[in-house]
């Protein structure tokens, strides 16, 4: 079962205007690769040269912060929501 | 009627609000080497609230205040991601009005819990669309709840300007003795570079205006006018320099104010002063760079990751 991915206004530009798109993987690097393959660039928008989140990109599986779960190799269970946020509406910790 | 600076300084004498403004100049030595310019930092996080915005917020309530536009039942509204809501939360506190701010969900803990421990009411967006999402939710109830809000609007208020033109202008003239030459500083909202623009600029004094390179980076407090709703108040015609930062850069120069310049600021200052140090590579002269925050505000967020 694929996820849904949710991004914000400021990456319509790398993904054709979309800010809701399907993608499949386990990981979250998976979900990242699945996008780039249809939407070349958005990997370098996300992620940094040596494949980290950016540090003004934070990425929630469900509610959980990516980078409390190990990163892009976080795992995304079947049917759940990822969101991309930039980090300037915010920190990487909310409660 | 207009305000001055002794006035909104009369308004709020005896209190804490006093002190906001009257912020350190400091000489960037090492950051300056081998640069042609002096670089030179306003260190805006002396300010009580811990930033530049802790000017507009005082100057807005202030004005609104004098216009007879707060009473009783009625409370402030205002959209912010960050330290706009600080300082007008704190100014509320002072003043005595209560006060509601509409900001992104997840924004970090520190300002909820700053916000809320001034006193303020917190009304949450959805987070994927940043800031422009709770602008949207504000104008919708300021324009629901006529009779209830007085919508601050740091965007289009007059007031945001004003009290860089008559306060954080002045004070750099004053503290370089009219020897600055340049003037960096990040838009967001705009009123600080529309403000200087207007104090320095008929002085000679050159106004560099610093963006994000992309729509999507981490300079917080900054816009990318290109793809994010128009301050009402933003004028390309009052810098004389337009630059573009990104944030790679911009966090490896908050990294290096701390370690070279015992300066912790937020991540836009590190981004005015990157900005600030290319042009100085290739200008003479003093330039001041404008430091809007603190590097504590940033501490639950990947800025200090080593």
């Amino acid at each position: 079962m694929p996820v849904t991915v949710r991004l914000p206004g400021a990456l319509r530009d790398a993904t054709g205007g979309l800010t809701k798109l399907e993608a499949s993987g386990g990981t979250l690097a998976d979900i990242i690769a699945d996008i780039e393959r249809r939407h070349p660039g958005f990997r370098g928008r996300i992620l940094d040269e040596a494949g980290r989140l950016r540090t003004y990109v934070n990425v929630y599986i469900g509610e959980d912060d990516a980078r409390s779960k190990g990163g892009t190799d976080a795992p995304v269970p079947d049917g759940s929501e990822v969101m991309v946020i930039p980090a300037m509406a915010g920190g990487a910790h909310p409660r | 009627m207009t305000l001055t600076a002794a006035f909104v300084r009369d308004r709020v004498r005896g209190t804490i609000l006093e002190h906001i403004g009257e912020t350190p100049l400091i000489p960037l030595r090492r950051v300056s080497a081998g640069l042609r310019g002096e670089l030179w930092a306003k260190l805006e996080s002396a300010n009580p609230g811990g930033s530049v915005k802790d000017r507009a917020g005082l100057w807005m309530v202030v004005a609104a205040e004098e216009e007879g536009r707060i009473g009783t039942g009625r409370r402030f509204l205002d959209a912010t991601s960050g330290n706009t809501g600080v300082a007008l939360a704190l100014v509320c506190a002072v003043r005595g009005h209560p006060l509601t701010l509409v900001m992104p969900d997840r924004v970090s803990l520190e300002r909820k819990r700053m916000v809320r421990a001034f006193g303020a009411e917190l009304v949450l967006t959805d987070p994927l669309e940043g800031t422009d999402g709770a602008i949207r939710e504000a104008r919708r109830l300021a324009a629901e709840e006529t009779d209830r809000s007085v919508y601050l609007d740091q965007y289009s208020n007059p007031a945001n300007p004003l009290a860089h033109e008559l306060t954080t202008g002045p004070e750099i003239w004053r503290q370089t003795d009219g020897k600055v030459t340049h003037v960096v500083a990040g838009v967001g909202t705009s009123g600080t570079v529309v403000g200087l623009s207007r104090a320095l600029r008929p002085k000679g004094v050159r106004i560099v205006a610093v963006q994000p390179d992309d729509a999507l980076h981490g300079i917080e407090g900054w816009k990318h006018m290109p793809t994010a709703l128009r301050p009402a108040i933003w004028d390309e015609r009052v810098a004389d320099v337009h630059m573009t930062q990104g944030t790679d850069e911009a966090i490896a120069m908050t990294r290096r104010l701390a370690r070279d310049e015992g300066i912790f600021a937020g991540p836009s200052g590190g981004a005015a002063v990157a900005a600030a140090a290319r042009l100085a590579r290739e200008e003479a002269g003093r330039i001041v760079v404008l430091i809007a925050d603190g590097g504590e505000r940033y501490l639950s967020t990947p800025l200090w990751e080593s």
